[in-house]
């Protein structure tokens, strides 16, 4: 196989075109992954700054800062705006849109529109969401429970029309990535020669078009029935409650591995790059991608073992949540066989990924707790579950995010970010977390509700720590910004190679050229890094002589 | 306000904080079914911090042992897949996954089992409070229960979804408007435990069961000398004897009362102290203080003197007058208050002056 020759010499994307303009009609996947990471970044932000209200509010035991109704929200927009805006779209839709074409060697996705499309639809879809806070925030959770939102007087039918609306962003984005994978991939990589990012991406995008429809058809009969007065899940109206949680979980489990696949997929190319090491199982974690999107759609029940759900189906749902430990597992594992015998290299990046194997690790051990009947009884509803889903979700998410983007923000603006300062965040984050969460298990253990304004005095010590560790986390996200902000005014300027990275993107120049490539490369090896070597001058990895 | 939360301690005279005492991670054990909870989750536990440890330290050595010294550091070439070993460390997590199932869905069985001789209690939850009712008709605020017996609780719900929760029992059912659910346990020693709502349901979720106040115009909850808020939900499980003797007066709480008397006791044990005060301040809905014989102004801009009637009609069918400045969100009472409970309250009413 013969390695395609670095791409240097004409514009970068960044470059390409000027003006506000040439952004908002651009069609180029790099530049909406660009105009995503912007919007997902707001979104995690102003998400943050509602966790940080709720947080401050439990600070005392009774009220401390805010009132009931006023927490109320506050706990439902920290949800909502998460889930729904930031760690849904944020890698697959931004660092994802970026890598994605540039992986396969192409330049673009396949289609380029309905790309831009799903850009506009989300924006259509978040608008919609701050206008119901505008309007009157809702007080529902972000679950929407049925019949408390069937009647509650806040605007649920505007923020249902929002996620409603951005699921729809979410399908396209979902189709193009398929799309893409299937018809677009270079000579020589065939399904088992890809990135393993790509087939996380892909196993996401499955999921993202064939479960998000559910909540779409559950939500629009949630608005139909608000509207129009049709007993669906009312059972003033004649409907089923417990039907809706049926419904919703049926999308949002799956939605669960929408967040976290494809933080798995960054983290093997970051633990792969950064050991110098062709990643260990490499067919195994294929695999357990694709078996965690088929196992997903099987296991919706286990949020509903005290919801009056039959005992018959509890159990099967307990039975089926205990394989998707299998595939978790062997991810984890395979990480720490590509280290071992590695050449590792702790740049900020990778320290986010040693970061996510903790957290993740955490994440996953206490789901097992979760998925035991008896037990679950006993946790379901406390401080344990917000615990457990934070763990996975942003020690998870959130720092394959984190370290995904220190990783390509070179290739993406061409610039080097902040070292010093990435390394105080994934201190500050890390620290943070552990402090703002752990305490939370033993709140729900000991019997703490969640989705509480007030509680029992003796459990206010334990809340303080989490308060004062989510100001910490708060802390590190914005150092986190700040590491690769600074970059761009006083980075140096990046090589096309800092790390040593074998896939297709580290052919191309940093930023790399409007079109990727003149012609579309040949497959590499995605895990060979022989081919590479140190270059003082650039302080990056160019290809050896012999090859290039 | 002193004088009111004076008041509603009386209305309780038992409800000191339950202290659920129990170890660093689990409150006290207090029924037959906690101990195999315990149990599994201490066995997952340990799986946890056992699996945890290998993870992070074979993390830190490796990255400790396989550091890169220079940049052009490359590796030896070295395998990369072993399928054996691969499969092979899936085994434990599966058969680990198949334990935890086993174990965890026996108990889940036994607790959805009941023998055909367990007593039954009816729970009633409702925005915000809960209601448990006896086979003898009584109704109480606190779940009464005999020691060392087998317990099924009947659960529905006037509006929208609670979840009763005794965290001393591990137990948990959600409590679903439309349908009833049901949940089995078996008491220990008597002793006095909480109960929570653990399935999101408004405005004072946090709060359903414990008694609240208005300060400074928003709602807090009474606390007692301590700084403790006073529960107004407590599970008290009691020797039979002492139990069937609570049941039996709960069935007849006016006996011997003046109805002045009565009517206090209805207004404390049927959930209006929740959202009605009697000392002028304004909760969740208005005040009964100098209600009687008063004009009522309502959200439609009509008014009416408040009569007998217009107390029952308020009662029965709360949203049909709204008063102004108020939400219409009080449930109805309609076969939860009977006309001698409303006449009753009319005779309190007219003391709040």
């Amino acid at each position: 196989m013969s390695a395609p020759a670095v791409e240097v010499g004409h514009t970068d994307y960044l470059k390409h075109a000027k003006g506000l303009l040439s952004w908002l009609y651009t069609l180029d996947h790099k530049r909406i992954g660009v105009m995503y990471l912007i919007v997902t970044s707001v979104s995690l932000l102003l998400g943050g700054v509602f966790a940080l209200l709720v947080r401050a509010e439990l600070f005392t035991a009774g009220p401390t800062i805010m009132e009931h109704d006023t927490y109320n929200r506050m706990f439902t927009l920290h949800g909502a705006v998460m889930v729904f805006l930031f760690i849904i779209p944020s890698i697959p839709a931004a660092l994802g849109n970026f890598v994605l074409p540039i992986q396969l060697g192409v330049k673009d996705v396949a289609f380029p529109r309905l790309n831009l499309a799903s850009f506009y639809i989300w924006i259509l879809g978040a608008a919609f969401l701050m206008w119901s806070m505008y309007d009157s925030a809702i007080d529902t959770g972000w679950t929407f429970y049925t019949p408390y939102s069937s009647d509650s007087a806040t605007a649920v039918s505007s923020a249902v029309m929002g996620v409603f609306i951005l699921g729809f962003s979410s399908i396209f984005t979902g189709i193009n990535f398929i799309a893409t994978i299937n018809k677009m991939r270079p000579k020589g990589m065939s399904f088992f020669k890809m990135p393993l990012l790509l087939w996380a991406l892909y196993a996401t995008a499955l999921i993202q078009v064939l479960a998000t429809p559910i909540l779409a058809i559950t939500l629009l009969l949630l608005t139909l029935e608000r509207v129009m007065g049709l007993g669906i899940f009312d059972p003033a109206l004649g409907g089923d409650p417990v039907l809706f949680q049926h419904f919703f979980w049926f999308y949002s489990h799956p939605a669960v591995y929408i967040m976290v696949l494809p933080a798995m997929g960054v983290i093997s190319e970051l633990i792969a790059t950064f050991s110098r090491k062709r990643i260990f199982g490499y067919s195994f974690i294929a695999f357990s991608s694709m078996a965690i999107a088929f196992l997903g759609f099987l296991v919706w029940g286990h949020h509903m073992f005290t919801s009056g759900q039959s005992k018959t189906a509890s159990i099967i749902f307990s039975a089926l949540t205990f394989t998707v430990a299998i595939p978790s597992a062997i991810k984890v594992f395979n990480w720490l066989a590509t280290m071992k015998g590695g050449a590792i290299w702790l740049t900020t990046p990778m320290l986010y990924a040693l970061s996510f194997i903790w957290l993740f690790s955490i994440g996953g051990l206490t789901g097992m707790f979760l998925g035991t009947l008896n037990v679950d009884v006993h946790l379901h509803d406390t401080y344990f579950v917000v615990a457990h889903f934070h763990y996975v979700m942003v020690g998870g998410t959130l720092m394959a995010l984190f370290g995904g983007m220190y990783y390509w923000w070179p290739k993406i603006f061409g610039r080097m970010p902040n070292d010093k300062i990435g390394r105080v965040s994934v201190l500050l984050t890390f620290i943070g977390f552990n402090v703002t969460f752990f305490p939370q298990f033993i709140l729900g253990s000991r019997g703490m509700p969640r989705r509480y304004y007030s509680y029992l005095p003796e459990f206010q010590e334990l809340h303080q720590i989490s308060t004062v560790g989510a100001f910490i986390l708060g802390l590190g996200i914005l150092c986190a910004f700040a590491g690769v902000l600074v970059a761009l005014k006083s980075g140096k300027k990046a090589p096309a190679n800092p790390w040593g990275g074998n896939t297709l993107e580290w052919y191309c120049s940093s930023p790399p050229p409007h079109e990727n490539f003149k012609v579309q490369p040949e497959a590499t090896d995605p895990y060979d890094f022989s081919g590479w070597k140190w270059d003082k001058r650039t302080e990056g990895y160019v290809r050896k002589a012999s090859e290039a | 306000m002193k004088n009111f939360s004076h008041l509603l301690m009386q209305a309780n005279p038992n409800s000191p904080t339950a202290a659920d005492g129990g170890d660093f991670w689990f409150p006290t054990q207090a029924s037959q079914n906690a101990e195999l909870v315990d149990d599994v989750y201490y066995f997952i536990y340990w799986v946890s911090v056992i699996s945890f440890v290998i993870i992070v330290a074979l993390m830190m050595y490796f990255v400790r042992k396989y550091k890169r010294n220079k940049p052009d550091h490359m590796p030896p070439k070295q395998s990369d897949h072993n399928t054996i070993l691969e499969i092979g460390w899936s085994i434990p997590v599966g058969i680990v996954g198949v334990i935890l199932f086993y174990f965890g869905a026996i108990g889940y069985i036994d607790a959805k089992t009941p023998p055909n001789d367990a007593y039954v209690i009816n729970v009633r939850g409702y925005k915000w409070a809960w209601e448990f009712s006896y086979p003898n008709g009584a109704t109480t605020t606190d779940l009464l229960l005999p020691e060392n017996t087998p317990v099924k609780l009947v659960l529905s719900s006037d509006d929208v979804l609670h979840s009763f929760f005794v965290p001393a029992f591990r137990l948990k059912q959600d409590v679903v408007p439309g349908r009833f659910t049901e949940v089995f346990f078996e008491t220990k020693d008597p002793g006095t435990y909480r109960m929570f709502c653990t399935e999101y349901c408004g405005t004072q979720h946090s709060v359903m069961g414990t008694k609240v106040q208005l300060e400074d115009d928003q709602e807090t909850p009474v606390t007692d000398e301590n700084g403790d808020p006073v529960l107004q939900n407590l599970v008290k499980v009691m020797p039979f004897k002492e139990f069937q003797e609570a049941v039996k007066k709960a069935g007849n709480p006016y006996e011997g009362l003046e109805p002045v008397a009565a009517g206090q006791l209805v207004y404390q044990s049927k959930g209006c102290m929740g959202c009605h005060s009697i000392d002028g301040s304004k909760l969740v809905g208005p005040s009964f203080k100098g209600l009687w014989g008063a004009e009522r102004k309502f959200a439609d801009g009509s008014s009416e003197v408040a009569d007998e009637n217009y107390v029952r009609n308020s009662i029965l069918n709360p949203k049909g007058q709204v008063v102004a400045g108020y939400n219409p969100v009080m449930p109805t009472y309609q076969g939860k208050l009977s006309d001698q409970e409303i006449q009753y309250v009319i005779a309190y009413f007219k003391t709040l002056k």
